[in-house]
């Protein structure tokens, strides 16, 4: 499922080499001219230059896609699980890589299968990156080896530095992307999990971390705990990379994944309180295939519920975009466009914020500020957007049956074609999903 | 809170601040003719897990800078060292706003605090802290709805006694009770005639009614707030995302406006510190300080409103003790709290401090906490917001027999 849109835009690893170097430049110009900088102020300035057009690019190229798409549910799908597998750009190190996630891990595997879709997502550099993997040490590892020996007996009086695990993207491989909070591991698995994908890096660094293509998944052996380990009760003899990528094939087949991605489609597609008997169903088609992802998409479908009038859903801000330029049939033209809507309207693109991505209930969206915000944005696409377009012809595209005859009166009555589409945008039917 | 005699030497603990609690005589408040209405809480709420072993280091325990290492702050009176509270526990460098208030008698500090909450999943753990449970599912709705329900009637009060400095409603605030939102991004020039016509539109559906009302109600709210232009001002430079100053501007300047919400709701995040934590300088460190300017910001902004106002300030869990392999801190269990207001009987640190010697910690890793993060709730919003204890205990947070309230944090 590639872009809709022809967008030149560059790969991840080009992004990351630019991160380094740009940083690298910055350093030697501090150096040279000795300023007060700060490392954090000169990696905060890196990190704008290097990777600013490179989000602006992606924003832009994802509201295009969904605005032209001749394929708008895979295109949702893409959207669905890149909130899954969320990762947010305010962490200064994604900011230009998190659109390539999206792009280049779940756009490939969308229609495929979902060890596949998982693999590459956790082996992505922005997710590693995000979930700060990349410089998780196993206690045992040569590095930590190595560093014990040379140290020894130098007492510098400085804290040593101390080699480690870090669990955060273990855990939230766990809690968030394959067996859900409640799929019965415990703290001990986490940790072991942890030292599993110790290894699981980005290349290109210096010293320690030198090795691998620069801004591409790496696999540092020399971090790497070895030995076998056990996790949730089995114990994995495999070595090195392909140790974590045992585990991820076995938690992609577990049925407590099956149900917590088939409670989160049926969230997201059909209502806030998935009907349990769409959870099962589509679960079941999950496990049934082994997580080849379009029979699970056909369940989720020819599940009755989802044809259900009443199951309705308060759109999330991307959502009513995204509808609004299809409805209209304009595609925006600027990142600056994109941009602004999405921060008056308190969904910035790629930024939610946590692993956990945004929120998929109405309860997260509907507070009365936000409405507001919303009456504002729909008056200014209604003033730009005026001409050209006969309301009452949108509202037949765009809700079919769904238009209520209060909706129809209020748009002939209008003062004018502009506010006739605010009106229409702001409608409830136009509101829902 | 455990008193002397349970004390045993093979467990370190310090009370401290807390012996007066058990001795001042306070009078029942039932004894004033209260009507309500006066007394403004502010909750902020820190999502991600604030390293309380960073924002309130406890210098004075032996095993602390062997653990934290490199993310621990020294002891007070060295170059970037603690600011003292006493002998064991400061604040972090950063935190000079909160130190000052101590002095001042105006901020009370938790430790070893937690929610009933006892895994590791910020999400989980959100929920819990907001919601009033002992689990993250089983209600739809935040305790401080639960509580603004049985708020005593106060005089002369609009409808929407409560805000959420966002665009949309945090658990904590969601219920049957009305609350507005209100975000510190203005919206400027919605036309009239649209809203009336909006109005009309959404007249046969209850739901958009009641919100295209209270946002109208809202947007009356800023108009007649004191300092509009200067809000508006300084919510265009820093509107999104939520940078603490800008929604405690807004918060202040709303609670100050007249008929305007006794209570706020804040929300900040960035505070899950897994990697470069640094100590008394560096990522934490900065965020700590906007924090306090942010409470700066709203004390300045609530001005002749802040005598009677205790700010609590809440994260959904501590941090690892130890610092983990990226120079960094991992999820965690007992953590720290705040509480910081002219109404708050501060100058005190209440913990029951278990130490963080190995054999003290939970599971290994954390600090255990010794504090039921229910027990200042109830507290506030018994003494300050003058909720009745049956509600508290029955409604407000079902389920909390073993969290009493704790008592003296509120001036009589």
């Amino acid at each position: 499922m590639p872009l809709a849109v022809n967008s030149p835009l560059a790969p991840s690893d080009q992004i990351f080499a630019g991160l380094i170097a740009a940083r690298d430049e910055r350093q030697k110009l501090k150096q040279a001219s000795a300023t007060e900088s700060t490392d954090a102020k000169v990696l905060f300035n890196a990190v704008r230059e290097a990777y600013q057009p490179h989000y602006r690019a992606q924003v832009l190229a994802r509201a295009q896609s969904a605005a032209l798409t001749s394929r708008p549910f895979a295109e949702r799908l893409v959207h669905f699980w890149s909130n899954h597998f969320a990762v947010s750009a305010d962490k200064g190190v994604v900011y230009g890589l998190a659109g390539t996630l999206e792009n280049e891990a779940i756009r490939p595997h969308v229609a495929g299968r979902f060890v596949d879709l998982l693999t590459a997502v956790e082996q992505h550099p922005a997710m590693i990156a995000f979930l700060d993997n990349q410089y998780s040490v196993g206690k045992d590892s040569m590095a930590a080896a190595r560093f014990a020996s040379r140290s020894r007996g130098a007492d510098t009086g400085q804290p040593k530095r101390q080699f480690g695990i870090n669990e955060n993207l273990a855990r939230e491989i766990l809690e968030l992307h394959t067996l859900g909070v409640n799929g019965g591991y415990s703290q001990a698995d986490v940790t072991s999990f942890a030292q599993i994908i110790t290894g699981w890096s980005i290349g290109g660094g210096k010293g320690r971390l030198a090795g691998g293509v620069p801004g591409r998944f790496y696999f540092r052996d020399n971090l790497h705990e070895p030995g076998p380990k056990v996790f949730l009760g089995k114990t994995y003899t495999e070595q090195g990379q392909r140790q974590g990528e045992a585990v991820l094939a076995d938690l992609a087949r577990r049925p407590e994944t099956a149900n917590f991605i088939a409670t989160k489609l049926v969230r997201h597609f059909i209502a806030d309180d998935p009907p349990p008997a769409a959870v099962d169903r589509v679960a079941r088609a999950f496990l049934k295939s082994g997580g080849d992802l379009p029979p699970v998409y056909a369940a989720l479908i020819e599940s009755p519920e989802s044809w259900d009038a009443n199951a309705r859903k308060f759109k999330t801000p991307e959502d009513f975009v995204f509808s609004t330029l299809r409805a209209l049939n304009v595609s925006p033209a600027q990142p600056e466009e994109v941009i602004r809507t999405f921060d008056l309207l308190g969904q910035r693109q790629y930024t939610p914020g946590s692993p956990a991505g945004w929120p998929d209930t109405s309860k997260s969206w509907d507070g009365s500020d936000a409405l507001m915000h919303r009456v504002l944005w729909a008056s200014r696409v209604g003033a730009k957007y005026e001409s050209g377009v006969e309301p009452s012809d949108l509202a037949a595209a765009s809700l079919g049956a769904y238009a209520r005859p209060e909706t129809l009166t209020a748009l002939r009555r209008a003062a004018s074609s502009g506010q006739a589409v605010a009106l229409l945008l702001m409608s409830p039917e136009f509101q829902r999903r | 809170m455990p008193r002397s005699s349970q004390m045993n030497s093979s467990r370190r603990r310090f009370l401290i601040g807390a012996g007066a609690l058990a001795t001042t005589a306070t009078i029942p408040n039932a004894l004033f003719a209260y009507t309500g209405g006066s007394s403004r809480l502010v909750v902020v709420i820190l999502r991600g897990a604030l390293d309380g072993l960073a924002a309130v280091p406890p210098y004075g325990d032996p095993d602390y800078a062997s653990l934290h290492r490199e993310l621990a702050i020294a002891a007070p009176g060295g170059p970037d060292g603690a600011l003292a509270l006493n002998n064991t526990f400061g604040l972090h460098p950063a935190l000079s706003f909160l130190h000052e208030r101590f002095a001042a008698g105006e901020l009370v500090v938790f430790d070893a605090v937690a929610s009933p909450y006892r895994d590791r999943s910020h999400f989980d753990g959100q929920n819990v802290l907001e919601n009033g449970l002992t689990k993250p599912i089983g209600t739809a709705d935040g305790w401080l709805n639960r509580a603004l329900a049985a708020l005593p009637r106060g005089s002369g009060r609009s409808s929407d006694r409560a805000v959420a400095i966002s665009q949309n409603v945090p658990l904590i605030l969601r219920g049957e009770a009305p609350v507005i939102s209100k975000s510190p991004q203005a919206t400027p020039d919605v036309d009239e005639d649209l809203l009336a016509r909006l109005a009309d539109l959404y007249s046969k559906d209850d739901w958009f009614s009641a919100r295209l009302s209270e946002a109208q109600q809202t947007e009356k709210m800023v108009d007649g707030a004191a300092d509009s232009n200067a809000m508006s001002k300084e919510a265009a430079k820093a509107a999104y995302p939520n940078r603490v100053g800008a929604v405690a501007r807004m918060a202040s300047e709303l609670m100050r406006s007249d008929g305007g919400p006794e209570i706020a709701v804040i929300e900040a995040s960035g505070w899950d510190t897994h990697a470069n934590q640094g100590g008394a300088k560096g990522t934490l460190a900065t965020r700590l300080a906007g924090l306090d300017q942010g409470l700066k910001s709203l004390a300045d902004g609530l001005g002749p409103l802040w005598p009677q106002t205790a700010v609590l300030v809440v994260t959904e869990f501590g941090r690892t003790a130890a610092v983990n392999g990226t120079r960094g801190t991992d999820h965690g269990t007992g953590g720290c709290a705040f509480l910081v207001g002219g109404a708050v009987r501060g100058g005190q640190v209440i913990a029951d401090w278990p130490g963080l010697h190995r054999t003290a910690l939970l599971d290994n890793r954390d600090l255990k906490p010794t504090l039921d993060l229910r027990s200042v709730f109830k507290a506030v919003l018994d003494e300050h917001m003058h909720v009745d204890a049956n509600t508290l205990a029955k409604r407000v947070f079902p389920d909390s027999s073993g969290a009493r309230p704790l008592q003296g944090l509120i001036r009589a």
